[in-house]
């Protein structure tokens, strides 16, 4: 008989070898400007705007390939509609996306298709983006079914890997979503981004429901995986800890802005922002007695709505520094400091917190 | 939203014109001769190119399309036939059957009320009962009201209607002698409420078991997956009674994908139920469009095709529009 | 023995503790699914006063979430498996009838959910779901009830509330959700605040001023707060007494001071140790070996054995064949579940583990 002496290329391997892999150190994704203004409307049928909620208001920063990005900031300031934005599963107001050179910011749904594979997101909310009618086997083997992957060994196999991979027992392979804790419920939706090996994961509070142990193993898990892969995350959280662990930079939001962005220790030794001294100081120590010793500052004032954001810096209803200039004036986020710091404050200053 | 059901009507429009293109267009590549069928009995060559001629059959298919659409498209309608039998068609003008020459849309207007009466109380009763015996089994999940509905519902969805409704109409009307043989004098509740009743119930029986199956199917799965979500945790959470439980978080979300399929199911039942028509000798859209099509009758066939079309496609715009009213989810995107 | 004076089992087999206003005694619950009986509880027990806060910390799946459903009643008519006694101010829970307990929820004990989306109905508003909870339990006008709505998501830091007020859950970012299923928690004042992750998706500041807000709660109504937290930095500030879970057992409980600087079970150890810091760099986090228990096999004799590090200075096979008892350390509240007597734990744990936190 003859010996097949073709290599036989598996799914995988072809469609790995079509795609350009991006360069580390390269740009993989630039935002410039982006806008997303959610209209409100009132009336079903006769629909009129009464105004928009500015979730996020026009904000500037690059992903170098291989890097993580971390991305804080007040809840509610437009952290998570930033990472589906820049996954295009929502379409900016304003504003340009570009990946790998390429204009995403108005592709539809067919165009956006090759990119579909390159970008993906976990998100915040486990639960509900997870199709309560599936077994997490097919939720996880989706993505190879939908882009007709096949793996050695079937989809079967690459799914139990996977669910080992990140701390699932694979014998829960027929469950169903309900069926699973919360934690374990954010594994599933880690489990699913990861299946199409993307360049670029929006991880969007990928570990802040999981214990502390599984947390360091995930983290852990992703590093290795971007290690492996040449992976680039935005990673959004509110655990400025794990943040730091992970990030290469980091940037904060307030207010549907980018008000200050630099190197991960430039960020947590030098910051400048009095809003993200605040974020800094607030963080809660794992020792009973420290919470006495340590000063938090503490946020007063009104809390700015996105429908009627204040004028000049948006953070001046609650920051103790603010001077009449910043009512009439926005600062722009200039450098200070160390090159690639960057911050929006009239009056910046160092202040030790952490 | 106005503006989505503005492009949404237009949509509709366009479609409507396809429509009916197709079905003009394919009725004539048929080797179907409808100028054979207007000569009658003592037919030769001679009467078949009077016939072509006055009814216009010798023109250019794409003219003859465009003289029937005249009447649709021309608020005024338009003037049918020639020498004697000449007449006037307002809008929307549907042309002339070539079997009796009544006017098209006068045999609709007939026809609808049937169907219309038939089509809503059949979906009335699949709704009601399929909806309650959902619920019902969802509720007792694994009980035997549980087994029982699942087995009814099996029993429902297997059963072909065709059989059904002789074996109806033997055992009540035949055998039975329960009810009287059906009158058409009775399809209109203005007969009285009582013949009206009587005219209808078994047609909507009928009509209704295979849906009022597929819906207590439906309605139990949608409402077991339901009852499993955290919001219904939520509001027991909140000390709720099991009823609002149960009616205001529950069934609202189960039902929501059923009021879809419903709009859907009744839009296109108006069209037409042929076989129940037929059983029960109801003189409706169904069966006008069986006798039009066995006579090939194309001005009929044309009719009907695009009344029942349009059930359907305005079905989809109202359950589009229902559906935004039900889910604030979909109402901004 | 005198080991047996200083080490008393902390099993429920005594007296019921008159003080306690929220006591757990033995609870078991179990669910049969496809592929076998999930253990999700396994004879757990604690117990809280009045005025006090208790944090439940532990593995991910180690039956937190579903103890406080227990709590809540909200197994009842779910094929969920419940045994034992739960014990709120004088009344038996777990016998108690639906429609009794009905009363209790939302009302005297109220909980806020982890994953506040898919916590909301979707198709109504946020301020309805809110007014909602509270007129099962006031007899008051929709008026009175929406002001305190309007009031209580103003409480919670949602910008604009009154306008706010008629979002859909969808309309809110994760945060706001979650504060605003915070709100509706807090809606009648309960007794028994029973929080499940309830700041997990709130910036730190944020997450503040909801937990000084359930301090102020608890100051004004002497209420009891559960807080269930994957945050230690939450339950060092929030709570006065801890308990560790694993694979739904208490593995170690007592002061938050004893658990914080004498931990002796070897789970606690790895917990512990795996906390990132915030002054820490780019370097691995720790982690504990191994994955967690499947809760349908568990693991024979005691549970964490497949992970632990120190089998070894148990003689025998006693980590894999017995399970260990949760007992008292030296007579005071502090309490473990590990063979290894306790003189031996407090000296690996001061020489081995406390030089690497
Ligand atoms: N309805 C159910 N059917 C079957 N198993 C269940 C069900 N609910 C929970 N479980 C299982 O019970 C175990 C405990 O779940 P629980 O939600 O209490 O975990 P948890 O401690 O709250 O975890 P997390 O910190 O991740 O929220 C999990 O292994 C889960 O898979
Ligand atoms: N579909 C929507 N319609 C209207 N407003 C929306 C919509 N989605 C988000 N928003 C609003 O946009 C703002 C930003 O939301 P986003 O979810 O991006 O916040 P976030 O930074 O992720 O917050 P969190 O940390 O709490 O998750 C919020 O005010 C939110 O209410
Ligand atoms: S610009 Fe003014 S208000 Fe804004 S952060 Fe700086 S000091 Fe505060
Ligand atoms: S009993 Fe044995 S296995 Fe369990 S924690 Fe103690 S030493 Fe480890
Ligand atoms: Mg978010
Ligand atoms: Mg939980």
């Amino acid at each position: 008989m003859t010996t097949t002496s073709t290599p036989k290329s598996t799914g995988r391997a072809t469609a790995f070898s079509e795609r350009t892999n991006p360069v580390r150190g390269e740009v993989l994704l630039e935002v410039e400007g982006l806008q997303r203004h959610f209209p409100v409307t009132q009336g079903i049928v006769f629909q009129r705007q009464t105004g928009a909620v500015k979730a996020v208001d026009g904000i500037d920063f690059q992903l170098i390939a291989g890097e993580t990005l971390g991305l804080v900031g007040e809840s509610g300031c437009g952290k998570s509609t930033t990472g589906r934005l820049v996954t295009r599963l929502d379409e900016p107001t304003g504003g340009k996306i570009t990946f790998q050179g390429a204009d995403i910011t108005h592709l539809n749904r067919r165009q956006m298709r090759p990119f579909r594979r390159d970008v993906q997101i976990i998100f915040q909310d486990p639960f509900s983006s997870l199709n309560p009618r599936q077994t997490v086997g097919t939720i996880i083997a989706a993505p190879f079914d939908i882009q007709g992957i096949k793996s050695e060994g079937g989809t079967r196999k690459a799914v139990q890997d996977l669910m080992a991979r990140v701390g699932l027992n694979p014998e829960h392979y027929n469950r169903y979503p309900h069926e699973f804790s919360g934690g374990q419920r954010q594994r599933i939706g880690i489990a699913r981004a990861l299946a199409l090996r993307p360049k670029l994961i929006v991880c969007d509070e990928p570990v802040s429901a999981l214990d502390v142990s599984i947390q360091a193993q995930v983290v852990n898990l992703l590093d290795d995986l971007q290690d492996e892969f040449d992976l680039t995350y935005l990673f959004v959280a509110h655990d400025l800890s794990v943040v730091r662990h992970i990030s290469d930079r980091v940037a904060v939001m307030y207010l549907g802005k980018i008000v200050e962005i630099a190197a991960r220790d430039e960020l947590y030794n030098h910051s400048r922002h009095p809003y993200t001294h605040a974020l800094l100081s607030a963080v809660p120590e794992p020792d009973p007695d420290a919470v006495k010793r340590r000063e938090r500052i503490r946020l007063t004032g009104d809390v700015p709505s996105p429908l009627n954001p204040p004028t000049g810096c948006r953070f001046r209803t609650r920051c103790w520094k603010a001077q009449d200039v910043c009512a009439e004036q926005e600062p722009p986020l200039v450098q200070i400091g160390a090159p690639g710091h960057l911050a929006a404050c009239h009056f910046p200053e160092e202040r030790d917190v952490v | 939203m106005f503006n989505y059901i503005v492009r949404r009507l237009l949509q509709m429009v366009l479609i409507l014109f396809a429509i009916s293109a197709i079905t003009f267009f394919l009725f004539w590549a048929t080797p179907a001769n409808p100028a054979l069928l207007i000569c009658g009995k003592d037919c030769n060559t001679e009467r078949i190119a009077e016939v072509n001629a006055s009814y216009g059959f010798d023109d250019p298919l794409i003219v003859q399309y465009g003289r029937y659409m005249s009447g649709l498209v021309n608020p005024g309608g338009r003037e049918l036939g020639s020498e004697g039998s000449q007449e006037h068609c307002s809008w929307p003008c549907l042309d002339r059957s070539l079997q009796n020459g009544l006017q098209v849309t006068d045999s609709i207007a007939d026809a609808i009320g049937p169907t219309f009466w038939l089509a809503t109380g059949a979906a009335v009763l699949w709704l009601v009962s399929g909806v309650l015996l959902g619920l019902l089994a969802a509720l007792r999940k694994g009980k035997w009201l549980d087994k029982l509905s699942v087995g009814l519902a099996l029993f429902g969805v297997s059963f072909p209607t065709l059989v059904l409704g002789y074996l109806l109409v033997f055992v009540f009307i035949v055998k039975g002698g329960l009810l009287p043989y059906p009158d058409q004098a009775n399809s209109s509740p203005s007969a009285g409420l009582v013949p009206f009743f009587q005219f209808y119930i078994l047609p909507w029986v009928t009509l209704a078991l295979v849906n009022a199956a597929l819906y207590t199917r439906l309605t139990r799965a949608n409402m077991i997956d339901t009852m499993n979500e955290d919001f219904i945790r939520t509001a027991r959470a909140k000390g709720l009674g099991e009823r609002q439980v149960v009616f205001k978080h529950g069934l609202r979300a189960a039902l929501t994908p059923i009021v879809t399929i419903f709009g859907l199911d009744l839009g296109a039942l108006l069209g037409g139920a042929v076989i129940t028509e037929r059983i029960f000798s109801i003189q409706g859209l169904g069966k006008l469009s069986i006798d039009s099509v066995l006579g090939n009758d194309l001005p009929v066939v044309m009719g009907v095709v695009l009344v029942a079309a349009f059930f359907v496609v305005f079905a989809n715009i109202v359950v589009d529009v229902l559906y935004a009213f039900i889910d604030p989810r979909v109402r901004l995107s | 023995m005198s080991t047996t004076a200083s080490t008393e089992p902390v099993q429920p087999s005594g007296a019921r503790d008159a003080s306690a206003f929220l006591e757990v005694r033995d609870l078991h619950v179990r669910f049969p699914t496809d592929d076998g009986l999930v253990r999700a509880v396994n004879g757990l027990s604690f117990s809280l006063q009045p005025g006090e806060t208790l944090g439940i910390v532990g593995e991910s799946g180690s039956g937190k979430s579903v103890t406080s459903l227990a709590i809540m009643g909200l197994h009842k008519g779910s094929r969920a498996q419940v045994e034992g006694e739960i014990w709120l101010d004088g009344d038996e829970l777990v016998s108690m009838r639906v429609e009794e307990m009905r009363r209790l929820r939302g009302n005297k004990v109220s909980m806020i959910f982890q994953d506040p989306l898919s916590a909301m109905h979707p198709f109504y508003k946020i301020g309805d779901q809110l007014v909602e909870a509270y007129l099962v339990h006031n007899d008051v006008s929709k008026a009175v009830a929406k002001k305190r709505a309007v009031d209580m998501l103003d409480r919670v830091g949602i910008p604009s509330p009154a306008s706010r007020y008629h979002d859909y859950p969808h309309q809110f970012s994760g945060g706001m959700r979650q504060r605003a299923m915070i709100a509706m928690a807090l809606m009648c004042d309960p007794r028994l605040l029973i929080a499940d992750e309830p700041t997990t998706a709130l910036d730190v500041t944020v997450q503040a001023q909801i937990l000084d807000l359930m301090n102020d709660l608890q100051k004004e109504f002497n209420s009891a707060i559960i807080i269930i937290t994957h945050d230690l930095g939450v339950v060092a500030q929030m709570a006065q007494k801890l308990v560790v879970m694993y694979g739904g057992r208490v593995v170690e409980a007592g002061d938050v001071r004893d658990i914080f600087y004498r931990p002796e079970h070897p789970y606690a150890w790895g917990l512990l140790g795996s906390i990132p810091r915030i002054t820490g760099g780019g370097d691995r986090l720790k982690s504990i070996k191994g994955s967690p228990p499947s809760l349908i096999n568990l693991p024979t004799g005691c549970p964490f054995h497949p992970r632990c590090d120190f089998r070894d200075k148990v003689p025998g096979d006693a980590c894999v064949t017995d399970v260990p008892e949760l007992l008292q350390i030296g007579g005071t509240p502090h309490a473990a579940r590990c063979h290894i007597p306790s003189p031996e734990r407090q000296r690996l744990f001061t020489e081995q583990i406390k030089p690497a936190l």
